[in-house]
């Protein structure tokens, strides 16, 4: 019994069949089908379940606002659930299940629900559920969350392939329909840059679900020919399958555009979707309408449909959603679905109109102003029953009952950038209001223009005006002659006096009654009518539903429909995959990767790398034997201290400065002085912010009068460039200062070790001087090395040895670490990562991120003198401030452990020796901590009240967390060579 | 949102990192009897107006220009954008 | 009324009709004790307390819209105590003490549900910061866990454990903090107040304050002149434009901040996951969408509406961190004013104005913050002296260097 309702003629290529499975069951379609009118065409209508009552479901609509046909689409790691059956094109293989329904789509367990709905009523879990009071988490709650939801995930990565791109044009045509085909053919013509898109894998719009004539040809013939010539002109991209999900800021739209949802097989290297951002000077919104339901008793079951719906079915697709339809309408338009229904063969029982004064239609018979008041059959239509003018009620079988309300112009997109609708009593419907996006027009049926006369000539018009606008000569294309009928419809919302339950929101089971109760509880505000009742909130955001609820809210308040507003649409305007807008940047690609001038280096040595910002950095170098980190991080900090070592420190922030007043533009961006240092020397610098924190530090280096080089750390790189940059253009804008951030120009290593000199001396060309007294501790220059390598040296010195920082242009990085190493061969250098680092440094007290958290001050860190009183820096006036100037407040210091093989925990809070361990006794926290090879024990730098006069007290450093508890004597935060004696050698 | 980049064009907001109200420009003198009350006023309190506003964004991935963009906050219009450095000098700010 | 499951079953035995308005549409008074500006969660839970606790006989709240249509309509329905700083421990610390309590108190099912939150750290720095934060946590009183990579992993299987550009090292977990239905929160506050006296003014838009002598005595509104013998100001957002009325500028700025929710799922998510590489978390409410949200985005703005690179930025990481979430479909998108302050913390104090009081500066913090805020401005308007555990939140606290900055951002809000 395949495809049994299907009929002549459509758009669908009947010479290329296609296999399709649902619910477990196969099916043949055509090419040109979507998934709900492949099925219709089987005479399949049952195709989902409701969200709350389980509630059997058909399809409602043939476009992207359905409710009630959701599938899970595909399987394993492709799965997709609540896929509208309505917009998913049929290919060969295609597989779909129902979803929210077990254990079968047609026996339904949890549709026990819907016995109990009087109990379940809107809003009624805010009034239980409240005892005993755990049971909300333990029993009612998990019942809840299991029942509710719609379709299910496979909980597998997607392997499909995202894109991102950028379009640019002069005019975004939206909807390509009857209004934006002209639209678009006008601007094409005039030469203007046009991008065309529109949702649906076939242009047209209406056209080709209607059969009305567009001069001698028919629609779907008219929209062909135009297409073909837009086609054709290289100014206009077409964009089929692509849906603008959102109006934002200057003309910028999102689009997604769905490039191989319609294949069975993506193919690979192709994206599966793209997320394109459109830059347009103008916006034309081509969206059309929407034809709108009416409620009345048991309108949910499957076979009640949009009357628009069945003639896209009808004519389109050649479905008949079943042998029998019947119409219910409010409109004339609702005349045209029996006269194309019949000009199929399909039998058409009755129109019913609720217009007393409703025109006749030929073949069937007119019932005017009766009512559909109730139907019947249990997993599809079988029959209505009609209340007739003189008040008796009928009975009529019928499969399908075809039901229009009218339609409302899709204003979505209009209301973005939080633009009103406004009322417009003739459609009794919503259309575009005042305040538009900057730079959009709406034409057509979009802004209430229903007749094809009138949206072909909207759109023509339109786009001259949008056009010339922007300067470009335009005229408007020949529309051909076309159906102009006036609007002739009663308002009409919903049916009154049925027993039965009568649907607002279809898939959230939103029925008149809630909204009575909403308004009987005084959830009169839309707002609050929608979210009390959950009306519109549902996938389709209740694009079909929220004029209706609020018309009943209307109704029942007294009020007017625009008295009572709308809620507010939102982005996107269909939902978006969300990997379409993640794109690429996701998995390891999240983030650029930066690797440092010594990756492939250290790579060879087997470097285990870490993650520093956007950086990679070796963290540590195992050598053969080594099982554990510590053993190759004592070892590389023991033979850096014992002989030489080398690190890679490129990733510190690096910014040249050059002028004539750079050492006075220093002198304001750091709070220790720089006015004064002399050429060839480096000094440590502390920045503050402007409310006085600390938040950098680094060096500057003197390289002649008017040049200096600024080190940040790794982390504040850009904002410390950022910041300066500032204070060059805002605060003093005539200092001849100039600014370049050069971190990625040079390859910076740090040659650390008693035998730092001796390896450098390898390397320096013969004329450099390198000697403790020609370059003392702090001295800087410009030199040459390996025989004429540009490079610059600094004598500075993190980890408190003898040590040097040795730059080269970034090219030579890779060289220059193979050059080192092969000059400390006899000395038996070490590479050294960043944990041997971290040790080194915590072994001499400097701070570093974990002391730099954005909530110290100077004084915190034992830097207070630092901060010069004496000229005009940024953050010194507030950094004086009573509250940061506490003399008993935090102080930077060391820890040692009592017990030399306890751990010192980064992170414990510090208690005193004895008494309670709380947050009001709480004495400091530890920020650093690690092994120290050096010491042979564990040691820990932190910040502790009144620290620099606590030295030798004991106290406890207190991990909850962990349950640890350990005693520790506060010590000076120096614990190698205080003195400095080593870096001075 | 697009900024009209004085000497560069149109360019995506993307580019730029905002920083905030261009009063951040007008930094008190140091040597004021109120200076800390005045820096206190300066860093701290804002106008923050619906409507018209004037504010520092930074060409971080572009040609590191601050810029003074006059902004609508209720409706993100952009009516004005000049190169902060011009605004600074305008308002007095020199060495 | 009060509400129960009996009452549910009575009711709809007898079709429905008994029940009332949740709460009254009354017309202003002339004169009250005490007007609050701003019905939103936190102008509806300070009209609750001081009907309930502190016995304040005519209490008005004014709406200039519909109640709970600010930030408590639209946020992330996260609740959680895990603060860093002493003048934040304890008040956030009694708030979530008072969402435990909340539904018995209101009697009104707001879906208080302590699913957990876990903030993941990807390097030894965040660990440490962690460390530090979970036991300050549990010094103050309230509850932390640290978990390792295999911790992790044990709770959420399907986070990208396998090809991470930062790789999950573990996380912080504050099992007492969970997520609550956020309307509810309003409409329960709301019923409460209303069935304690309080009148609820929808549409009733303040336009200025009448202040004689240096004293408030009332506030001009779009239904008339209402005078009050104390004004209390809680509009989040809008606090400038408020406060600007009465001509105070204050150490705000107003941002947005946009949030997400995806189609209905199956249960994905149990609790409340935060990146944190990226800007990103995510939890699954009852009904099965996917709630989540990331950075804002960062201009100054009162629309409330975000732009594309901050939703981009947001699922970028969210699918880098649950890689599974791909073909789940975003379903609707939403921007809220935040009122951002300049430490990102919060203000609930006097005004330099007498009778004229100040709630605000809640940045993207302030749902979790309700209950405690509520009783806090409550205390304050009622005793005129601060509660106890709202003594920092004060509005001169830079001038004197005392701020309360959790992120360690400095004075730039948008950073907080």
């Amino acid at each position: 019994m395949s495809q049994v309702n299907r009929l002549s003629g459509g758009q669908v290529n009947r010479n290329t069949e296609l296999n399709f499975r649902f619910d477990g069951r196969s099916f043949k379609g055509f090419e040109g089908d979507t998934l709900a009118s492949a099925l219709l065409a089987n005479g399949e209508r049952l195709m989902g379940r409701s969200f709350k009552y389980h509630r059997p479901r058909g399809v409602l609509t043939a476009g992207s606002e359905e409710p009630n046909a959701l599938v899970e689409l595909r399987q394993g790691n492709r799965q997709e659930p609540n896929t509208r059956a309505t917009v998913a094109e049929l290919f060969e293989g295609l597989e779909a299940k129902a979803q929210n329904a077990w254990p079968s789509l047609r026996f339904d367990a949890m549709a026990v629900n819907d016995r109990f709905s009087n109990f379940l009523t809107a809003g009624f879990y805010y009034k239980t559920f409240m005892w005993p009071k755990p049971f909300w988490e333990k029993v009612y709650e998990p019942i809840i969350r299991k029942a509710a939801g719609l379709g299910s995930i496979s909980f597998e990565e997607d392997p499909d392939l995202y894109d991102k791109g950028f379009l640019h044009c002069d005019l975004l045509i939206i909807g390509a329909g009857p209004t934006g085909l002209a639209a678009a053919l006008t601007a094409g013509r005039a030469g203007a840059r046009v991008i065309l898109a529109d949702e649906d894998f076939r242009m047209g719009g209406r056209l080709n679900a209607e059969t009305l004539a567009l001069g001698d040809v028919s629609g779907a013939d008219w929209a062909t020919e135009t297409l073909a010539e837009l086609a054709s002109l290289d100014n206009v991209r077409l964009m089929t399958r692509t849906t603008i999900i959102g109006a934002f800021d200057h003309g910028t739209y999102g689009a997604v555009e769905r490039v191989q949802d319609h294949l069975p097989q993506a193919v690979a290297e192709k994206p599966r979707q793209i997320l394109w951002r459109i830059y347009s000077r103008r916006a034309m919104l081509c969206a059309g309408a929407m034809e709108r339901p009416i409620a009345f008793a048991d309108n949910d079951r499957p076979g009640v449909m949009l009357a628009s719906a069945v003639r896209s079915y009808v004519n389109r697709w050649a479905a008949a959603p079943a042998q029998q339809v019947a119409i219910f309408t409010n409109n004339d338009d609702g005349h045209r679905t029996a006269a194309d229904l019949i000009a199929k063969g399909v039998n058409v029982p009755a129109v019913i109109d609720v217009r007393a004064d409703a025109p006749a239609v030929a073949g069937t018979e007119l019932l005017a102003g009766a009512e559909v008041i109730g139907t019947q059959g249990r997993l599809g239509l079988t029959s209505i029953t009609v209340r007739l003018a003189n008040g008796q009620t009928r009975k009529i079988m019928c499969g399908a009952l075809a039901v229009s309300g009218g339609w409302n112009p899709n204003v979505h997109l209009t209301c973005h950038q939080r633009g009103r609708p406004q009322w417009d009593a003739e459609l009794a419907a919503f259309v575009p209001g005042p305040d538009l996006p900057i730079g959009m027009t709406v034409a057509g049926a979009a802004n209430g223009q229903l007749s094809t006369a009138q949206a072909l000539s909207g759109g023509a018009t339109a786009a001259v005006v949008a056009l010339n606008d922007l300067g470009v000569a335009a005229s408007p294309i020949a529309v051909p002659q076309a159906e102009d009928a006036p609007i002739a419809l009663k308002p009409f919302w919903h049916v009154r006096g049925g027993k039965s339950r009568a649907w607002v929101d279809l898939q959230n089971d939103v029925t008149v009654k809630d909204v009575k109760l909403a308004h009987q509880e005084n959830f009169v505000s839309v707002e609050h009518l929608k979210r009390y009742t959950t009306l519109g909130m549902a996938t389709d955001q209740g694009k079909t539903s929220n004029m209706l609820g609020l018309a009943v809210m209307a109704e029942l308040t007294g009020k007017s429909i625009p008295e009572t507003g709308t809620t507010i649409f939102r982005p996107p305007y269909t939902p978006v995959p969300m990997s379409t807008m993640a794109g690429r940047a996701t998995g390891k690609h999240f983030h650029p990767t930066r690797k440092t001038p010594s990756h492939v280096w250290a790579e060879e040595q087997g470097a285990v790398f870490t993650e520093v910002g956007d950086w990679l950095r070796a963290q540590w170098f195992p050598r053969k034997g080594e099982t554990h980190w510590r053993q190759s991080v004592d070892r590389e900090v023991l033979q850096t201290r014992k002989s030489v070592g080398v690190c890679d420190v490129t990733t510190l922030g690096k910014i040249d400065v050059q002028g004539r007043d750079a050492a006075s533009f220093l002198n304001k961006i750091y709070a220790n002085g720089f006015a004064k240092l002399p050429v060839g020397k480096v000094r440590y610098g502390l920045m503050l912010r402007e409310d006085g924190i600390a938040y950098d530090d680094g060096t500057a280096a003197r390289l002649a009068e008017d040049h200096f080089v600024v080190t940040t750390t790794t982390a504040n790189a850009v904002l410390a460039y950022r910041n300066m940059e500032f204070a060059r253009q805002c605060l003093w804008p005539d200092l001849d200062v100039q600014l370049i951030s050069t971190t990625e120009a040079w390859a910076q290593y740090a040659v650390a070790g008693p035998n730092a000199r001796k390896l450098l001396e390898k390397i320096v060309d013969a004329d450099v001087d390198i000697s403790n007294e020609g370059f003392p501790f702090m001295a800087c220059g410009e030199i040459t090395i390996c025989g004429g390598c540009r490079a610059r040296l600094f004598r500075i010195s993190f980890s408190g040895e003898l040590a040097y920082e040795i730059a080269v242009p970034t090219r030579y990085g890779d060289a220059l670490v193979r050059a080192l190493m092969a000059a400390g061969e006899e000395f038996d250098v070490t590479p050294y990562g960043t944990e041997a680092l971290g040790v080194m440094r915590i072994e001499k007290g400097h701070a570093a991120g974990n002391e730099l958290n954005g909530t110290t001050t100077a004084q915190n860190l034992g830097l207070g003198r630092m901060v010069s009183k004496k000229k005009d820096c940024i953050g010194n006036t507030l950094s004086e401030r009573e509250g940061m100037n506490d003399e008993t407040g935090l102080r930077l210091v060391g820890f040692k452990p009592v017990t030399d093989t306890d751990p010192v925990l980064a992170g414990a809070h510090l208690m005193n020796a004895s008494g309670a361990v709380n947050a009001r006794t709480d004495q400091g926290y530890v920020t650093s901590a690690c092994y120290s090879p050096i010491l042979g024990s564990a040691i820990g730098i932190g910040f502790l009240k009144d620290g620099a006069n606590r030295m030798g007290e004991r106290l406890r450093a207190v991990s909850p967390l962990e349950g640890s508890e350990i005693q520790v004597e506060v010590v000076s935060a120096h614990f190698v060579d205080p003195e400095g004696e080593r870096l001075r050698a | 949102m697009m900024i009209d980049h004085p000497l560069l064009g149109l360019r995506d907001a993307q580019e730029f990192t905002y920083l905030g109200d261009a009063s951040l420009i007008d930094r008190p003198d140091w040597q004021a009897k109120d200076a800390q009350d005045q820096f206190h006023d300066y860093l701290y309190l804002r106008d923050n107006p619906a409507g018209e506003h004037r504010e520092l964004w930074f060409h971080e991935t572009g040609d590191r220009s601050w810029l003074v963009v006059t902004r609508n906050t209720l409706t993100h219009e952009i009516s004005k954008v000049e190169l902060a450095r011009d605004v600074a000098r305008a308002r007095g700010r020199s060495t | 009324m009060a509400y129960s499951g009996l009452r549910i079953i009575k009711e709809a035995l007898s079709g429905h009709k008994g029940w009332k308005p949740a709460w009254r549409d009354p017309e202003p008074k002339s004169q009250y004790d005490i007007v609050i500006v701003g019905g939103g969660g936190h102008g509806l839970a300070t009209a609750y307390y001081l009907a309930s606790r502190y016995q304040t006989a005519k209490v008005a709240v004014l709406e200039k819209g519909w109640i709970g249509g600010g930030n408590v309509g639209r946020n992330t329905t996260i609740v959680r105590s895990n603060y860093l700083l002493d003048g934040n421990q304890s008040f956030y610390n009694l708030s979530l003490r008072m969402w435990e309590d909340l539904e018995q108190d209101l009697n009104y099912n707001a879906m208080v549900s302590q699913r957990g939150i876990l903030n993941l750290v990807h390097t030894d720095a965040q660990r440490d910061a962690a460390r530090r934060r979970g036991n300050a946590m549990i010094l103050a009183g309230d509850d932390a866990e640290l978990l390792d990579t295999e911790g992790v992993r044990a709770m959420y299987p399907f986070l990208n454990f396998e090809n991470a550009r930062f790789p999950i090292k573990g996380g912080l977990l504050h099992r007492r903090g969970g997520t609550v239905r956020h309307d509810a929160v309003a409409w329960g506050y709301a019923r409460g107040a209303d069935r304690r006296g309080v009148d609820i003014i929808q549409n009733c838009e303040v336009t200025g304050f009448k202040i004689e002598a240096g004293k408030c005595v009332g506030v001009e509104t779009s239904r008339g002149f209402i005078g009050a013998g104390k004004v209390g100001v809680a509009v989040a957002g809008s606090s400038s434009r408020v406060m600007e009325k009465a001509g105070l500028r204050l150490p705000i700025e107003s941002h947005v901040l946009q949030a997400f929710v995806s189609e209905g799922l199956k249960p994905v998510i149990p609790g409340v996951i935060t990146y944190g590489a990226g800007h990103f978390y995510c939890s699954q409410s009852d009904k099965g969408g996917l709630v989540f949200g990331g950075d804002i985005d960062m201009y100054n703005t009162y629309a409330q509406r975000g732009n594309l690179p901050v939703v981009e930025d947001v699922l970028e990481s969210g699918i880098s961190l649950i890689p599974a979430l791909g073909r789940v479909r975003l379903l609707r998108s939403w921007g809220g004013i935040m009122d951002m302050s300049m430490d990102g913390s919060p203000f609930i104090d006097r005004t330099p104005i007498d009778g004229l009081y100040f709630n605000g500066g809640w940045c993207y913090g302030g749902f979790k913050a309700t209950p405690a805020s509520g009783l806090c401005f409550a205390h304050l308007m009622a005793t005129d002296t601060p509660h106890d555990v709202a003594q920092a939140y004060r509005l001169d606290r830079f001038r004197c260097g005392h701020m309360i900055d959790e992120k360690g951002q400095g004075a730039q809000p948008n950073l907080h």
